[in-house]
């Protein structure tokens, strides 16, 4: 964490009183540790996107082309009539306010320009003044006003303090989508070369090699080896996994974090132990792909068409291996994208079957299109059907809460199957308040490509109100671990919570489902995944 | 791109002081960032990190995950924080000339 983030005590002095003077006339003030670094000219220019330069958001000149303007104006003018929710989302904000307090960065920060009505503002000034006859005749009486290099500096600076959460969404009366206004916007920004590097670097790194951190073939699969020699040692059982096997019966695709940043390694382990534990007892074949080595995908932060271009690579790879279908890990927003968008993207995915659980018989119906189906309703279903083998005591050295991540609540509704699986292989869970969970669940504050280590400010005044409630169970009934299914979760929080509630730990779902799995054959376990003894096992320990 | 000067050596790095690319590191990089994290004295042990680091790096092109970094050798997390006070990446990976890894990490 960088020296200069200001200490807790200090970030809590939020001022919610909004400036004397109208939100016009406020100009942007570019801060450091509340942005993210300017995208690197060599991912940008590998990805073929415009303006590929050096440039520094705190410098006064951001190298635009001569022209910006007319490309920006030409840019939304397309946008508006190939997008009709775009078109919509402009026109029909009534500005009630339902959602201005509903951003966990407008908690955080107490800036007017957080709350999610203003921030959209930001863009719809500029749609009434290029676009609508109000705006044209009577400007900013009509609430409209002119792109200038302010006005362009100020929309990048609060669409990148957005995370696509979409939890004002869930507030405003007419179902605005708030997270595809900032999508729309930043796809704008990238037409002139404006994008964070935490999200150009990524997305030009899954281009080239199939993930988000660049690993190469022969590396992925000398980190899952080294998975196995940890969960040999834990298990006395050796896992096998397959890579990319054809004619498997399920393809895997998990976030490259799981695979290589902690705590997401041991959600990693987590799978490995259920594949070979499916395997083992029911013949179950589960294939990693080396090259489909990526469920996540910045570009949905970036563009609809590099959203389209990355999801692509995990259906061709379907398309080469043909499993029946495809098994979706712990990840956040990549389930946004395949259950809203991947179907006209790059689907219907029809050369896989509708999938259909081979141990149990459940057909996965919401899945029938998509052809992907989430881990957590694949545990919950063989949870359900007594086909795991489980002990949860020894998770009871973990009391546990649950982290509902932003997409997968919001973005396909899925709420109750991770809390199943959790209360099925933990015997201590407790529920956050109840305006902080499943569909109103608080952002972690680092989605959407913003969980860069130069923004840490950003992040932590983002991660308030999510570490509040998490707070409240922790004094209230001793939570000491925190589960969530998405990567960015698993990367974000651990820093949230050394910031707001130390003593609370980060874990996926997965994770807490194999230290309490029954492997066949395996020794006396004396430890969870992470090395730590378990309950009862403190003395063995020593 | 920022330079820094140092012993007569000139480097480009980037806004966290990375340097711009793997190969034009060298023994005074890894003497300027050792002066920029405070560390007294270069022992074997830190030497013996960097080492890990540029091997696997050259192999992988990526750094090794920090479990690995601890595995191979055979430093747990806590002392690795005690040679590079700035941690296994702003730190360690600075010094042996490894690019920061950006995503879900």
């Amino acid at each position: 964490m960088a020296d200069e983030t200001p200490k807790a005590e200090e970030l809590i002095q939020i001022d919610h009183r909004p400036p004397a003077k109208q939100w016009m006339d406020v100009p942007v003030n570019i801060r450091k540790g509340m942005y993210c670094y300017a995208s690197n000219p060599k991912s940008v220019e590998y990805l073929g996107l415009p303006n590929a330069r050096p440039w520094n958001p705190i410098e006064e000149d951001w190298k635009l082309p001569e022209n910006w303007q007319q490309i920006l104006h030409e840019g939304f003018k397309e946008r508006l009539e190939k997008f009709r929710s775009i078109k919509v989302f402009m026109d029909i904000c009534v500005r009630c306010g339902a959602c201005a307090d509903k951003c966990h960065f407008f908690i955080g920060t107490g800036d007017p320009k957080n709350m999610p009505v203003l921030r959209a503002e930001l863009l719809r000034s500029v749609y009434r003044n290029d676009f609508t006859l109000m705006g044209k005749l009577l400007g900013r009486y009509a609430g409209a006003r002119p792109m200038t290099i302010d006005v362009l500096k100020e929309w990048w600076y609060y669409l990148f303090q957005c995370t696509e959460c979409r939890r004002c969404s869930v507030f405003c009366p007419y179902g605005i989508d708030t997270a595809e206004i900032t999508m729309f916007g930043r796809e704008l920004l990238n037409l002139l070369g404006l994008n964070i590097d935490w999200i150009a670097t990524p997305v030009a790194n899954c281009y080239r090699t199939g993930n988000h951190l660049g690993i190469q073939p022969h590396a992925f699969k000398d980190m899952i080896d080294f998975f196995c020699d940890d969960i040999e040692e834990i298990t006395g059982i050796r896992v096998e996994p397959n890579f990319n096997q054809k004619n498997a019966d399920i393809l895997f695709i998990t976030p490259s974090g799981d695979v290589f940043a902690d705590p997401g390694t041991y959600t990693a382990m987590g799978y490995l132990l259920l594949f070979h534990f499916l395997k083992e007892k029911y013949g179950l074949n589960v294939t990693w792909s080396t090259y489909a080595s990526e469920g996540g995908n910045f570009g949905s932060f970036t563009s609809h068409e590099t959203m389209k271009r990355l999801n692509a690579k995990m259906y061709l790879e379907a398309k080469r291996l043909k499993p029946k279908w495809i098994l979706g890990g712990e990840c956040g927003h990549m389930w946004r994208v395949i259950t809203q968008y991947m179907d006209t993207m790059n689907g219907p995915a029809d050369f896989m079957e509708a999938p259909v659980n081979p141990i149990t018989g459940t057909r996965f119906e919401n899945a029938k299109s998509t052809k992907m189906v989430h881990i957590a309703e694949f545990l919950a279903d063989l949870i359900k059907h007594g086909k795991l083998d489980l002990d949860p005591s020894r998770n009871d050295n973990k009391i546990v809460t649950f982290h509902d991540s932003c997409n997968p609540a919001r973005g396909m509704g899925m709420l109750d199957e991770p809390r199943y699986v959790i209360k099925s292989v933990a015997n201590h869970f407790f529920e956050m308040p109840a305006n902080t969970i499943r569909e109103q669940t608080f952002c972690c504050g680092s989605g959407s490509g913003l969980n860069a280590g130069e923004n840490m400010e950003e992040r932590m005044a983002g991660a308030l109100p999510r570490s509040n409630a998490v707070k409240y169970v922790h004094e209230k009934h001793g939570v000491n671990m925190l589960a969530c299914v998405c990567a960015i979760d698993r990367a974000a929080l651990p820093a949230a919570m050394d910031y707001w509630v130390p003593g609370v730990d980060v874990t996926g779902m997965t994770e807490l489902v194999a230290n309490a799995l029954i492997m066949p054959g395996e020794q006396e376990r004396t430890t969870d995944l992470r090395g730590e003894p378990l309950p009862g096992m403190e003395e063995a320990d020593e | 791109m920022p330079t820094v000067e140092f012993s007569g050596k000139s480097f480009s790095v980037d806004e966290d002081g990375f340097i711009d690319d793997y190969k034009n590191w060298s023994e005074e990089w890894v003497q300027y960032v050792k002066a920029q994290e405070g560390i007294d004295e270069l022992n074997d042990e830190h030497k013996k990190v960097i080492e890990v680091l540029r091997e696997y790096y050259e192999k992988n092109g990526i750094a090794p995950m920090v479990r690995v970094l601890s595995k191979v050798t055979g430093f747990k997390l806590k002392h690795i924080y005690e040679l590079f006070p700035s941690g296994p990446g702003k730190g360690a990976c600075k010094m042996a000339g490894l690019p920061k890894p950006t995503g879900c990490v």
